[in-house]
């Protein structure tokens, strides 16, 4: 899959079942965004299979286009029509399109429903995005970073709303650079750096990472010590069995396993080693 | 829905935004009344000599009813189209089932509807100075609309492509059209004119449309229908078309 001269992505091996969310997690460039578009149908690639609700995106034609929805990664509404004539104005291009009043419940603008869209604040538009989307009533929904930028309440709400999707019965294909936002709404994570998968797994599979480095803290003669190492129960052996030989208490002792914050910044920059693999902005 | 209904409902909503959009309902409606206005009042009484001879007022009435045409239908759509293919909304109507035509269809009937508003609107102001509407060129006056409201969109719409940015879009549409405009005769009697300006006017379609509009409005010898000038301006509507089909992007140039 490449795009212009670049290759942008390589290798990508994915595969979503069917009513689960899944985060499609990497930094900035890893080329989240070139194989989500391939996939909406709006890139072509160089090479590769790629199946859809049983359909090749590049030519799927407007039957598909009813079961998918698509929130991009930016985007404005036409200024002067509201939240209700912006959704009806959707609604109408679909055969079985949800109610317009039921849209803007499931994504909380009861109160805005009449204003127009230039006026509503980053995250309000932000749901009314993920609503334009909604309103086909599709199977599949795309949401490519739908929270970049937003401030930590209007990520919450904007969560609350992609969780209710799931509960619809709708397959979310989410992509997003925060790993918060990957455990927290996702139930199967793929993480993607320079363009290759570098691990996949549930969040608690991911965070429980072998490769990791646990990290044994304790104070020894009033100095902390700080010890890395992929075989914690060999080490943390000999550790104890020192200290109690001689005498001396390992003071505050603490063993931290990896986060998934701890894989994904390892995972990620590891792949961003070898230079010569660089992707393109997303 | 049909095809056909969909365009209707396309064009509904594209209306409401026309209308609601204090820039399009100024330079598209208020701008060609506020400029006949202007003139009617500066020139009246005087005589034009064209078409044997007509009141000043008489000659702007078509002037600026070609000016409003073309702002409805090329100036309008150029720059809307570009704002929305920059705001991403064209690449997010791509993601559904609508045809892409039908959105062209709903801004092209738009565009059409507007520039028929702006024929009897400036009809009937243009009659409280004194010209009188010429209700048997009725045919030839709206044939002279379609064929060149059609081109226009055409124009707007290929030149949608050499657009790059919604701030680039009134600098380069204003840049085209309001030379244009002076140089065929618009703004200054024909009569005022040097040959030459005229003679480099023909090679744009601006000057061939308010001909053809001068011939259909003005009942003073000849035909009421300019085959000859109405034929330039379809010719320069299918290169537009062409261009258009041709290089016309849905996907914003920037971000």
């Amino acid at each position: 899959m490449s795009y212009g001269a670049t290759e942008a992505v390589r290798g990508i091996d994915l595969d979503v079942q069917r009513g689960e969310v899944f985060a499609f997690l990497g930094p900035n460039g890893a080329g989240k965004t070139t194989t989500v578009e391939i996939l909406e149908g709006y890139r072509r690639r160089s090479g590769g299979e790629v199946s859809v609700l049983g359909e090749d995106p590049e030519r799927a034609g407007r039957a598909w286009r009813e079961r998918i929805g698509i929130v991009l990664q930016s985007g404005r509404l036409d200024p002067y029509l509201t939240v209700r004539e912006s959704l009806d104005l959707y609604a109408g291009y679909f055969r079985n399109p949800l109610a317009t009043a039921d849209v803007i419940g499931l994504i909380g603008l009861e109160g805005k429903a009449d204003e127009r869209t230039g006026r509503l604040s980053g995250g309000q538009q932000r749901r009314l995005d993920v609503g334009m989307a909604l309103v086909g009533d599709p199977e599949l929904l795309f949401l490519d970073e739908p929270t970049t930028g937003f401030d930590p309440s209007a990520r919450r709400q904007a969560w609350d709303v992609i969780a209710g999707l799931r509960d619809l019965g709708k397959t979310v294909f989410l992509t997003t650079h925060y790993m918060d936002e990957a455990q927290r709404l996702a139930d199967r994570v793929t993480i993607i750096a320079a363009g290759r998968i570098v691990a996949r797994g549930t969040p608690e599979d991911l965070g429980d990472r072998e490769s990791g480095e646990t990290t044994i803290r304790y104070r020894a003669n009033g100095r902390e010590v700080v010890v890395q190492t992929r075989t914690p129960v060999e080490t943390l052996h000999e550790l104890t069995a020192k200290a109690l030989a001689g005498g001396e208490p390992l003071e505050g002792l603490e063993v931290t396993r990896p986060s998934l914050e701890d894989v994904y910044l390892e995972l990620t920059a590891e792949a961003a080693q070898p230079p010569a693999e660089g992707g393109v902005p997303s | 829905m049909s095809a056909l209904a969909l365009v209707g409902h396309q064009f509904r909503y594209d209306q409401k935004a026309f209308w609601r959009n204090p820039a399009s309902v100024f330079f598209t409606v208020m701008f060609p009344v506020i400029l006949f206005l202007i003139l009617a009042v500066v020139f009246s009484g005087e005589k034009v000599d064209v078409r044997g001879g007509i009141e000043a007022t008489t000659y702007y009435v078509p002037a600026i009813m070609s000016l409003a045409i073309i702002s409805a239908t090329m100036q309008t759509l150029a720059m809307t189209l570009v704002i929305a293919r920059e705001d991403g909304r064209l690449k997010r109507g791509r993601g559904t089932p609508m045809p892409p035509w039908v959105f062209i269809a709903g801004r092209v009937g738009n565009s059409i509807v507007v520039a028929l508003m702006m024929l009897v609107l400036l009809a009937a102001i243009g009659a409280l100075f004194g010209a009188d509407v010429p209700w048997d060129r009725l045919p030839a006056i709206l044939l002279t609309l379609v064929i060149g409201a059609a081109s226009f969109c055409c124009l707007g719409i290929a030149l949608t492509a050499a657009i790059p940015s919604q701030d680039a879009a009134a600098a380069i549409v204003n840049a085209m059209l309001l030379p244009l405009y002076f140089l065929s005769g618009v703004f200054i009697p024909e009569d005022q004119l040097p040959d030459g300006v005229i003679a480099f006017a023909d090679l744009f379609p601006v000057r061939h449309f308010f001909d053809a509009f001068m011939d259909a409005y003005v009942p003073a010898g000849g035909p009421a229908v300019s085959w000859d000038n109405l034929a330039i301006v379809a010719l320069w509507g299918v290169a537009g078309l062409l261009l258009a089909i041709r290089y016309f992007r849905w996907t914003p140039r920037s971000g």
